[in-house]
């Protein structure tokens, strides 16, 4: 591959994307992706483990079919409708607010640049939206695999509600993680809806306000028109990096996701309850 | 020691959190449904399911192109994608607890999470440079192969939950093991099976990214397999991006009638779903 | 089942039944800039009410776009504003041809909250603004040009293109003829390395992108301003006059060029000197190979070809756009004939 040939390494570590001139360095890129799927998991991690544990802890049975219902809504919505939505109602919002902000938070280099509305903030809320269901659905099924024992044991010696759905949520740890794993794997390969709110300008900055790029949506945007074999050969093996890593986090929530399927009463979930409960 | 006031103040705090959470995810759907309906149904007229797009600029035309494309090319992908997931599951199925089960399981799981886009540079490399054509075929080779992963589990886990006995009474009755799973196992779980294959039809009625560089788009009806045809997705795209306003109007219609197919299949899936359990469970 | 069953049979139907209609109706694909679309699709519009089994599918993905598709043959014909490079008409497997269609215009279009008048922009000014340099609209660069106009302090957003486009190429060209920093920082090509700003998809993106932020500036073709009633400037020219893109200003730009041709019609008009010349003007160009394989769309091409240099040309004011000198119109129906046709 030429870019390969070309570049070596140093393709992921130059930040000059420059068609004319044939100098191609991905790292605006590699950032953009890994900068808003990040801040889509930190914003959809609690909310989707929240609605997982009140799915399937908390609420009353009536309740529980419509709100699984609704959150599988979430994830049946095509990608492009949220990309419709973005650029119509989601960007003006981010827009008022990023103009809003008062003067002495610009200093702040996350809140500085431009206050557009497209940009990384507002793919990054979009992402998230995106990934809840994700995340949610599969916590729910291993909040559900949870030997019922364990929350009885808990609640037989007088555990809080937060301290037994705690006791579960330690002991369904490495499914947990999975299940985050499992939307993180979502945000990275998500190419329309970002590609229509994130302002498709490669620049590597820490700044939510400032438009940047992502793997997925450079591909969409650039692949039809590359018009040398090197500026081909450069996105795809942008594209070849993001089958790859997309592999990797996907297979490996999916290990963790199946470790949990066994049963395993092991001492230390009890021990945790006894810790919790004791320490009142 | 904690006080038990403590511990139950941060139990109550939790569980707010919790139905807040709830409410945090609803509210952008009700927001995005809110405006899809509120902005589609506006623009949706006789016109838009009957016309074809109007000359840059014109006001007017529709959608149907883009509408029967969309139909057609997820018919091509289910007729990639249904044979070959079925046997996917019937194999996975029947030869549980195997390695090459296991690997095919495996497999399953990662082209699942394959991003689509990567799927799209993959087909338009063997099915549109080689041919030199963009074409409905090559667009709905790229939603197949999505398609597949999903139809390949379902299939698994429905085969796996018809009674041993039925299979075991077909072989009793001197069947070979292929008649058994065809003609008896499959048959019995065939309702859940096509509730699997409606699933699959609605996530790829919505890709975006695949079609760009298979199906391309087409401002006139078309339903040639071997040209380049428009498909919903792509065209509300096209349209959202533009700055003209009849654009912007049809687009959300576009969106719309893309929400109620996705919705309808999902009814139709929870309902046959549960249909299915309560048959399962003799009620 | 019965119900699945009729459902495949009515989708085999239609499929051989639309391939069946497919048959008599011919469909030619074409892809690339964006900037002609408005006429294109009219153009194609019109021809097939002449000719109603003719459908000419023209999908607007810019300009690189184009010059990838036929580079690859994945459609049957390529239409860009930036025309072909050696090294790429060299990539190509056979003989592509440019043929002028119409005379455009890129505009600087902005959106300044309480501001709706008419900006006068110089080259130099343009490349600032476009550089970086110069960041708010009340700059006293601009306001130097600008006497009597209340400018705010608002920020300068910058909007181009994300993917290779010909009116990036036009744009481009002409600030490296009016600033020798961009053309030594920047330089000239369907897709360049901005030095700042935003990127949208076609000009249907930048129009969109301008319209919707306060403070923005980006380049758009003259219809696309028109039709989306998007405030646009003047541009100084060579003989020191602000000139507004319109159908004359246009024509005079391409005054000089049509008397002297070259034969594959590449040429740049931008910076064109005569008074009243708009000097961010270009031809777009449509891509055909001179020996094509399919000869039965080649034919209708060609006709194609023929009816938009003649009653085609017609269009062209009302869409903002210029149409061809007489000479330059001459030219092209002769080279036409080099098309192998059988």
């Amino acid at each position: 591959m030429l870019s390969i040939e070309k570049f070596g390494f140093s393709f992921w570590r130059g930040d000059n994307w420059d068609p004319v001139s044939g100098d191609f360095g991905a790292l605006p890129f590699l950032w953009g992706t890994l900068y808003s799927s990040i801040l889509a998991l930190a914003i959809s991690t609690p909310v989707a483990l929240g609605i997982a544990i009140f799915i399937s802890e908390l609420c009353p049975s009536g309740l529980r079919a419509p709100l699984v219902f609704l959150t599988e809504l979430l994830a049946a919505i095509p990608s492009i409708v949220y990309g419709l939505w973005g650029i119509f109602v989601l960007v003006p919002v981010v827009r008022s607010f990023e103009v809003a902000l008062p003067d002495s938070l610009r200093e702040i280099p996350i809140f500085s640049g431009p206050p557009l509305g497209v940009g990384m903030l507002s793919a990054a809320l979009i992402l998230a939206v995106m990934v809840i269901p994700y995340t949610s659905s599969v916590a729910r099924e291993v909040l559900k695999s949870v030997p019922i024992a364990q929350r009885e044991g808990a609640y037989a010696l007088g555990a809080t509600r937060f301290e037994a759905i705690s006791a579960a949520l330690y002991y369904a740890r490495t499914g947990i993680v999975g299940a985050i794993m499992l939307g993180f794997g979502r945000a990275l390969g998500e190419t329309m809806a970002v590609t229509m709110v994130i302002g498709n300008t490669p620049q590597v900055t820490t700044s939510l306000f400032a438009p940047q790029h992502t793997m997925a949506a450079v591909i969409a945007n650039q692949f039809r028109e590359a018009a040398d074999e090197l500026y081909l050969h450069a996105l795809i093996e942008i594209g070849l990096v993001l089958f790859v890593v997309t592999l990797i986090v996907n297979a490996l929530s999916r290990l963790l996701i199946w470790s949990m399927k066994p049963h395993r009463q092991t001492a230390k979930a009890r021990a945790t309850v006894v810790k919790n409960v004791a320490a009142a | 020691m904690r006080g038990t006031l403590w511990r139950k103040t941060v139990s109550w705090l939790f569980v707010a959190f919790s139905g807040l959470s709830v409410l945090i995810a609803l509210v952008p759907l009700a927001f995005i449904l809110f405006f899809v309906v509120g902005r589609g149904i506006q623009a949706l007229n006789l016109q838009f399911f009957l016309g074809t797009p109007k000359p840059v600029g014109e006001v007017g035309g529709g959608m149907s192109n883009a509408i029967v494309g969309t139909l057609m090319l997820v018919g091509l992908g289910s007729m990639f994608a249904i044979p070959i997931g079925i046997l996917s599951g019937v194999y996975m199925a029947e030869y549980q607890g195997t390695r090459s089960a296991s690997a095919i399981r495996f497999a399953a799981d990662t082209l699942n999470g394959v991003p689509s886009i990567v799927i799209g540079v993959f087909v338009y490399g063997i099915a549109v440079l080689p041919f030199q054509q963009f074409s409905a075929l090559a667009g709905g080779l790229a939603l197949g192969i999505m398609m597949i992963p999903i139809i390949a589990r379902t299939t698994e886990e429905l085969l796996i939950l018809v009674p041993s006995t039925m299979r075991e009474g077909a072989l009793a009755l001197g069947a070979t093991r292929a008649r058994a799973v065809f003609t008896v196992v499959l048959p019995a779980a065939a309702p859940g099976i096509i509730t699997g294959v409606v699933l699959a039809l609605a996530r790829i009625a919505g890709e975006t990214a695949p079609l760009l560089f298979t199906a391309l788009g087409n401002q006139y009806f078309t339903t040639s397999l071997t040209q380049p045809i428009a498909s919903l997705t792509v065209q509300v795209y096209a349209y959202a991006i533009s700055p003209y306003e009849d654009w912007h109007r049809q687009a959300w219609a576009g969106a719309l009638v893309l929400v109620s197919i996705v919705l309808l299949c999902s009814i139709f899936a929870r309902v046959a779903t549960h249909r299915l359990e309560r048959m399962a469970r003799g009620t | 089942m019965k119900t699945t069953k009729a459902l495949w049979a009515a989708l085999a139907l239609a499929s051989v039944l639309g391939a069946s209609v497919a048959a008599q109706n011919v469909q030619i694909n074409g892809a690339g800039a964006t900037f002609p679309n408005p006429i294109y699709s009219k153009w194609f519009d019109e021809y097939r009410k002449l000719h109603p089994n003719v459908a000419i599918n023209y999908q607007s993905i810019g300009s690189g776009g184009g010059i990838r598709q036929i580079t690859n043959q994945t459609v049957f014909f390529g239409a860009t504003d930036g025309p072909m490079t050696n090294e790429q008409l060299q990539a190509a497997p056979g003989k592509i041809m440019h043929f002028p269609t119409v005379l455009g215009a890129d505009v600087p279009v902005y959106n300044i909250p309480n501001f709706k008048g008419e900006l006068k922009f110089s080259g130099a000014l343009l490349a600032d603004i476009f550089l970086g340099k110069v960041t708010k609209w009340n700059d006293p660069a601009i306001a130097k040009l600008n006497a009597g106009a209340t400018l705010p302090a608002t920020n300068i957003t910058v909007v181009h293109r994300a993917e290779g486009s010909g009116t990036t190429y036009i744009w481009v060209d002409y600030l490296s003829k009016v600033s020798p920093e961009w053309k030594t920082r920047v330089g000239v090509n369907t897709a360049v390395k901005w030095p700042t700003g935003v990127g949208g998809q076609g000009n249907e993106g930048v129009a969109g992108l301008v319209s919707q932020t306060p403070g923005a500036i980006g380049y758009v073709e003259l219809i696309y301003a028109l039709q989306n009633k998007i405030s646009y400037g003047s541009v100084q020219n060579m003989a020191g006059d602000f000139v507004m893109a319109s159908e004359q200003s246009v024509t005079a730009a391409a005054a000089a060029a049509a008397g002297q041709m070259p034969a594959d019609f590449r040429v740049s008009i931008t910076n064109a000197p005569g008074k009243g010349a708009y000097p961010i003007s270009s031809f777009t160009w449509l891509l055909l190979y001179e020996n094509p394989k399919d000869k039965n769309q080649a034919k209708i091409m060609v006709d194609f070809v023929k009816w938009a240099l003649a009653d085609g040309q017609k269009f062209a004011g009302p869409l903002g756009y210029a149409p061809l000198p007489a000479e330059v119109v001459k030219l092209e129906l002769a080279a036409l004939q080099r098309i192998k046709l059988s």
